[in-house]
């Protein structure tokens, strides 16, 4: 499958022999101008994964370990208490939150980039008045900060009575005005107006035309929508903070900051609270391992335009 | 920004004869005879949601923010709304901790801004360069915070700045060195915020970069352009339009600043619970109960945000935001 191609076409043959290479002349300086660079990329790396390295270490101890700071070694191995723990306090509420979170952003994450991918497509497809106008607001849309709506929306949200349930966290997320404009750019790459004008000749009507050709055709654009719209549902903080106070319906997030607000009075928070939040980033890190080329097309497709 | 390439792979070279006027497809601008409900339909589902999620509520925060309600007799006759004016902005801009929450993110920015553009722009530089091997991996690797929620990041490096529990701070302290990473706040925020963002930044300008035509790049190195001045004379200006973005984007996340804060509040003394504007307006909504103040800081945190992203597009080459609208 072709997934990335489109977005990469604008550079073919990068593997041809490098030509902003030093002539022979400079040869000398070559390694070393090689080590630096190789050196400096090390570097960030290390940077940026040794963070996580620390968690999944620190998961692994137990409260006197973690607090003391002393080294992982064999014997002092207690991820599988430190699991045992995280299933038992509170009646296993970890993985209820962890369930909510599945549920917020994967159907969430589903039905946002449905909505976007039909909203994108009308706006590639079609000719109506005022359409520009539109799209022009759906881009002011991307501008707004999403923090400052959420007071405004928990107040509207407990008028209409819907506050501290589901669809007060759920709803909200379905709405990206990014993702909108990205659909839209990855129609104008994916479908051809040939096809679709080929449909319609055979008497397909537009929706069916949508359905079973458009949408099948813009699908890498689909899965890029819904990989970032996971993300962001998953991460999302404030909105549940503002929206939720019953516990059972945190998502993952919330609830291990409620957790961490309680390490002060009690220590024996702290390893579930780390390795409540190793738990939580496996299955992102696990999307972003093997989803590679759709989130770099995403960030691609976003930019380059 | 004129950007062919998805023009490349559905216009095949086939039909080469056809004047190409816009980059719209044809067939788009032929009079529709067939259901003119379609397009509304496909376009329904979003713009009910963006008006009850989006519109709706920047009308009630306005509207919020020019009432105060007071209550009547000894607070058992229930509120009333009284229309206040501008008096709940002034409230806002004349508290002292307001103005201090935008200092501290004034600082933040000053500080996260440059140095978080800087450092992914360099790194994609270089990862852009024939020197870089393993491109594969060092993209993968250095994008990875970014698959970590927030508010686990903000754990992780609360936990990398506690005395006693941080090997950084132990080594640092066998080094002879006292470092006293929870007294000095914005520097400890921006180093979370550069950790999550960096990585995310740096793959828009790789992206960008590698779409940089060829030819360009060899003509200037017939020209005699070395390797560093190629980086900085073409290839830096080529990628504006995507310098300009990631600098809209990161200017409106980095005004919302409340995660990161929120967690060190507690193990840092210096945050307090007003330390950003965002948490002043949540304090100021949960705590004190004083929603037209709380939406009064939103609306005002909003227009910072608008104004800034309007100097970023202005300013940072305004072209990208046109071809958005226009060309996409």
């Amino acid at each position: 499958m072709s997934i990335s191609t489109p977005l990469k076409t604008r550079r073919p043959a990068r593997s041809l022999p490098s030509f902003d290479l030093p002539g022979p002349k400079r040869r000398p300086s070559w390694s070393m101008s090689k080590t630096v660079v190789n050196g400096v990329l090390l570097l960030a790396t290390l940077y940026m994964l040794l963070p996580l390295l620390w968690l999944v270490t620190a998961a692994a101890k137990n409260t006197g370990d973690l607090l003391g700071g002393r080294t992982l070694t064999p014997d002092r191995w207690h991820l599988g208490q430190n699991l045992a723990d995280l299933a038992s306090t509170g009646h296993g509420i970890y993985f209820r939150w962890y369930l909510n979170s599945l549920l917020y952003a994967g159907v969430g994450a589903a039905l946002c980039a449905f909505i976007c991918v039909a909203a994108g497509y009308a706006f590639h497809v079609y000719g109506f008045p005022g359409k520009e106008r539109l799209f022009g607001l759906v881009l002011l849309g991307v501008l707004v900060p999403t923090t400052a709506l959420a007071l405004p929306m928990y107040l509207l949200a407990s008028k209409a009575g819907v506050v501290n349930t589901f669809w007060a966290v759920f709803l909200p997320s379905l709405v990206n005005p990014f993702g909108v404009y990205l659909a839209r750019v990855f129609c104008g790459g994916y479908v051809p107006g040939e096809v679709l004008e080929a449909a319609r000749v055979d008497g397909a009507s537009e929706l069916r035309t949508f359905w079973s050709i458009g949408l099948r055709m813009v699908m890498p654009g689909f899965v890029t929508i819904f990989l970032f719209q996971f993300t962001a549902i998953w991460n999302n903080f404030f909105l549940p903070l503002v929206m939720l106070s019953d516990t059972t319906l945190f998502p993952v997030s919330l609830g291990l900051y409620s957790w961490n607000t309680q390490t002060r009075a009690f220590p024996e928070y702290y390893p579930l609270v780390v390795t409540g939040s190793l738990l939580a980033i496996v299955p992102l890190v696990v999307a972003f391992i093997a989803l590679q080329r759709f989130w770099k097309a995403g960030l691609t497709a976003g930019s380059v335009k | 920004m004129v950007a062919p390439a998805p023009q490349g792979v559905t216009s095949p070279a086939a039909r080469p004869a056809r004047p190409r006027r816009a980059r719209r497809p044809q067939w788009a601008w032929r009079p529709r005879r067939a259901r003119p409900g379609a397009p509304a339909l496909l376009l329904l589902p979003f713009f009910v949601l963006f008006t009850v999620c989006t519109l709706i509520p920047i009308g009630n925060a306005v509207y919020l923010s020019l009432y105060r309600e007071e209550r009547s007799g000894l607070g058992f006759g229930g509120v009333e709304r009284v229309f206040a004016g501008l008096g709940n902005y002034a409230s806002a801009l004349e508290d002292s901790a307001f103005r201090d929450g935008f200092l501290n993110l004034a600082l933040y920015c000053l500080l996260y801004i440059p140095l978080m553009t800087g450092f992914s722009l360099l790194l994609a530089l270089l990862l852009d360069s024939a020197l870089a091997r393993a491109k594969r991996f060092f993209q993968l690797a250095l994008f990875l915070p970014h698959a970590v929620p927030g508010i686990i990041a903000a754990l992780i490096w609360m936990y990398l700045y506690t005395p006693g529990v941080s090997p950084v701070i132990g080594a640092l302290d066998a080094a002879g060195l006292q470092a006293d990473v929870l007294g000095a706040p914005v520097p400890a925020v921006v180093n979370i915020a550069l950790w999550e963002w960096t990585g995310y930044n740096l793959i828009i300008f790789f992206a960008a970069l590698q779409a940089i035509p060829r030819e360009v790049l060899e003509a200037s190195v017939v020209d005699g352009a070395g390797p560093l001045r190629t980086a900085l004379s073409i290839k830096v200006p080529l990628i504006r339009p995507s310098l300009a973005m990631v600098g809209l984007f990161t200017v409106i996340g980095s005004l919302q600043l409340f995660t990161e804060p929120m967690i060190l509040h507690g193990a840092a003394p210096g945050v307090v619970t007003t330390w950003t504007p965002n948490m002043y307006a949540y304090t100021a909504a949960f705590e004190r109960n004083d929603y037209g103040l709380a939406a009064a800081a939103s609306v005002l945190l909003a227009l910072a945000a608008a104004a800034l992203s309007f100097l970023v597009t202005r300013f940072s080459g305004g072209r990208s935001t046109e071809a958005k609208g226009t060309e996409a």
